[in-house]
């Protein structure tokens, strides 16, 4: 017995290790799925098109969707809107996923109980969340976990610059883009077709019963796919300019847009035309302030800006607006968007010197320099003798403190408004530097609402019979404001794995 | 600014990456990277030959082309790989062998097999040359034992000289490493990650060759060539010990130990060039460099001949074919040897060195 107690450990090590390469296998070949799958013979006879689930979107909400009704025996259809390259939306820009567990594992330095994840997310959405919908999701992602290694992705512990999420989100090795590989790699395999550049531009919808869908580009001949279930996992609409003027007028022109643009909310306005019960704020998004020279679409995780704290923050007319050391990344990251998108023309510029380069990850665009605040200002386009008056007020008002970055310290400014509470240090040692930030629209809350098995509800209140939701198009049951980072992917995971299981039930019944 | 187009491209992607880290479980290039916030060219060289190739990378980003940031790593690093060992070639005069090195090898093993041949034919008797020879010292009916060492010695201390000459130029170039110093320790643990190609492996997958699916069939290929090619070496060098420590002459019975190594060795040879090549023929034009296929193909067809004709001596050595197989066999490794320097063989060379400097840096960071 001694023995065996002395042995366990090399032994759990070594089942680990053969359980994960086993897992990858299995993924790869299918064989994990096929054993309880039939394949439809719908297509094979060339009788009839017609899928048991339809799953509109191509990212990490669709296809966890599509391989959870494959490996529930349904036979699958994605029709992904975006060229093979952009398949996959925003899922391609992120990097991590927020998911409860009782202990450390391999990639997660500690535990991160499901009422700790309870409270962060009613903390970071004040409340405005459907208690119901977010514990179970958060008791759903325990097992994701495991279930989307399962799928073929790889976990690897946070990356560098990332140590304050070490141990609450778990990250994809290689990137949201290899997630998506790796995720169609074992869909195909499964036997789930997929169609890309397969825009869908109608979907015939009665007594809140999908029935078909219409293409712009004909498949094998076909304009019209139908289906017996529908899970629609296409995204927000962050990336249609005229929709967002609705909500923030004008002011969406100077927007910019750090994800796909294939985001244009074509399949959400007509799920809400057809009579699908809308939720979430319009006008909430996450947006993080991000380089103005960003492009308009697509710049990703590069274009941002995490040196905050480590400056100041103008407007174009060289005035603070905003205290830059209220709170500690990642939890400051989120409000910045909005802050910027508030001021005039939507710009501003985060102020420093040189002695902070070094303390903040380098960054895709270099800092504009300038040997005097004046020069900076010029560069700039701004007034310099009024940005020069806002950084020498700032640098009389602060105080003496023991700066660190990774507390809220004491470092701080006294008699000016709005103040700098942390983090506060003169700047004033030449080259002056500045980045200019704009709002970066991540993505839009606005969504149709759903139950807890993922089904849409119609606006009278009666539950879908056929039609699920997953991904950011139903991210506003659970947010309805603010964001803490990885839940977009959380929601993703665990409610396409839920429409798809229930899709495919809905369809063999 | 850097001194060539495609440093200033590294340099780009390089600033890109740093900015993005998604790819830091992948290899050891982007750990590497992240230690730095600025590159200089030694920088980029040292990243370049850190590079493994695996595709993973270039697969997993999402600004790979179309996208307009264009990033593309793998075929910048390797072009600015390839561009590197011109850049520290010795003799700096012989650095143009490799702007048209397919030619420079085939012409190079052409001339040495021509003149092996010549050689033979000159020096001996048509009956010596086509005789049937057999027993200890049947080799040396053909060409003197003492007149074989001479010219191999002086063709690989040659190669040698040169290689050293051009990796301490590569060494001074990529400066001292960060935070770093040099033990045993790192040399150990670049020869365990050299020895089984640990960063040719997508970050655990398996590397990316004509599509989107991750398999470890590279890796294969390469291990049999550059296994059978050490088996080779083991081979002659234990030969040479038998002649000089015991007297005992070439060439040996089919069960002797550098019979069996050679004859390993030998298989490697012949099946992981031609598994290489054909990865090579079939891999994504966006992964590669294809304006220097031709030092690939050179080098991958330099190991296949010498294989080939190493087996094919082995084979007929007891019939009249033995005298032009050994001129053969001997002209294709004696053009193996001197192109080494000038050629994709440096490639291992350099990587090995960069992978010196990678565990002395990830380990003065762990120690740090």
């Amino acid at each position: 017995m001694h023995s065996a107690h002395a042995e366990m450990p090399l032994a759990r090590k070594l089942y680990i290790f053969v359980y994960k390469r086993t897992q990858w296998r299995l993924a790869l070949t299918g064989a994990a799925g096929r054993q309880n799958v039939s394949i439809s013979s719908d297509r094979a006879d060339g009788m009839s098109s017609k899928y048991d689930v339809l799953v509109i979107g191509g990212g990490n909400a669709a296809l966890c969707a599509a391989i959870s009704a494959r490996r529930g025996g349904a036979s699958v259809l994605v029709l992904e809107g975006a060229p093979k390259f952009y398949r996959g939306g925003n899922t391609r820009h992120t990097r991590n996923m927020r998911c409860a567990h009782d202990a450390a594992t391999d990639i997660l330095t500690g535990p991160y109980t499901e009422d700790e994840f309870w409270e962060d997310l009613l903390r970071v959405t004040g409340g405005k969340t459907d208690e119901v919908l977010a514990r179970h999701m958060i008791r759903e992602s325990k097992d994701i976990l495991n279930w989307i290694v399962e799928q073929g992705v790889r976990w690897q512990p946070s990356l560098g610059g990332t140590l304050s999420l070490g141990r609450t989100n778990s990250f994809f090795l290689g990137g949201g883009r290899a997630m998506l590989n790796a995720l169609y790699l074992t869909a195909e395999r499964l036997g789930v077709d997929v169609e890309y550049d397969a825009e869908v531009t109608d979907l015939v919808i009665e007594d809140g019963m999908f029935l078909s869908a219409s293409l712009k580009r004909p498949i094998n001949g076909e304009t019209d796919i139908r289906a017996t279930s529908l899970v629609a996992a296409a995204g927000g609409f962050e990336a249609n300019i005229e929709w967002l003027k609705q909500y923030w007028g004008e002011a969406a022109d100077n927007f910019l847009i750090r994800g796909t643009p294939y985001n244009r909310g074509s399949i959400l306005k007509m799920l809400l035309d057809k009579g699908v019960q809308e939720v979430g704020d319009p006008t909430q998004c996450h947006a993080v302030a991000i380089d103005a020279r960003a492009p308009k679409f697509d710049g990703g995780i590069i274009t941002r800006h995490d040196s905050v704290v480590f400056g100041i923050v103008v407007n174009k007319h060289s005035q603070r607006f905003y205290d830059e050391g209220e709170d500690i990344w990642p939890k400051r990251y989120a409000i910045w968007g909005r802050l910027v998108a508030a001021q005039p023309d939507q710009i501003a510029y985060i102020i420093f010197d040189s002695t902070v380069v070094t303390s903040f990850m380098p960054t895709l665009f270099p800092p504009i320099a300038g040997q005097t605040v004046a020069e900076l200002a010029g560069k700039l386009e701004l007034d310099p003798a009024a940005l020069d008056k806002t950084v020498t007020e700032f640098n009389a008002a602060v105080r003496p403190g023991t700066f660190d970055h990774t507390i809220l310290d004491d470092c701080r400014t006294e008699g000016i408004a709005p103040p700098k509470t942390h983090w506060a240090r003169r700047i004033e040692t030449p080259p002056y530097l500045a980045y200019p930030v704009r709002p970066g629209i991540t993505f839009t809350y606005l969504g149709t609402r759903v139950t807890r098995e993922a089904r849409m509800l119609m606006a009278d209140g009666k539950p879908s019979a056929n039609m699920f939701a997953a991904g950011e198009i139903m991210a506003g049951n659970v947010l309805g404001k603010g964001y803490a980072a990885g839940m977009g992917m959380t929601i993703g995971s665990v409610f396409g794995r839920i429409a798809g299981r229930e899709a495919a039930r809905h369809a063999k019944n | 600014m850097h001194g060539t187009r495609i440093l200033d491209e590294a340099d780009r992607l390089m600033t890109v990456c740093n900015s993005c880290r998604y790819c830091e479980g992948l290899c050891a290039v982007f750990p590497a990277m992240e230690m730095r916030r600025a590159f200089s060219d030694g920088d980029l060289n040292y990243l370049a030959n850190l590079c493994h190739g695996c595709g993973a990378c270039y697969v997993d980003c999402q600004f790979s082309p179309p996208h307009e940031f264009n990033v593309n790593v793998p075929q910048t690093l390797a072009i600015a790989r390839a561009e590197s060992y011109a850049a520290y070639a010795w003799p700096q005069v012989l650095s143009g062998a490799f702007a048209r090195n397919g030619l420079v090898i085939s012409i190079v093993a052409a001339l040495s097999m021509a003149a092996f041949i010549f050689g033979f034919a000159a020096l001996n008797d048509r009956s010596v040359l086509f005789g049937v020879h057999a027993g200890p010292g049947a080799f040396y009916k053909l060409m003197p034992h003492n007149a074989m060492a001479a010219l191999f010695s002086a063709a690989f201390l040659y190669a040698i000289f040169a290689l050293v000459m051009s990796v301490r130029a590569f060494w001074r170039d990529i400066g001292p490493p960060i935070g770093g110093r040099a033990d045993g320790g790192s040399i150990f643990q670049a020869m365990r990650d050299a020895g089984e190609l640990r960063y040719l492996h997508g970050g655990g997958v398996g590397c990316y060759n004509e599509d989107d699916k991750p398999t470890d069939r590279r890796k294969l290929y390469h291990h049999l060539t550059f296994y059978g090619f050490l088996l080779c070496f083991a081979a002659t060098s234990v030969a040479t010990l038998y002649h000089y420590l015991l007297g005992r002459e070439a060439p040996y019975p089919w069960w002797d130990l550098p019979v069996v190594l050679g004859t390993l060795g030998g298989i490697g040879l012949i099946i992981g060039p031609i598994g290489l090549f054909a990865a090579k023929m079939r891999r994504d034009p966006a992964l590669l460099d294809e304006s220097r296929c031709g030092m690939d193909v050179g080098f991958i067809a330099m190991l296949f001949l010498t294989g080939f004709t190493g087996m094919l001596l082995l084979l007929l050595r007891e019939t009249a074919a033995m005298g032009p197989l050994l001129a053969l066999h001997l002209g294709a490794v004696f053009a193996l040897i001197v192109t080494m320097p000038y050629g994709k063989f440096v490639h291992g060379i350099y990587r090995f060195a960069a992978l010196v400097r990678y565990a002395q840096e990830r380990r003065s960071e762990a120690g740090s």
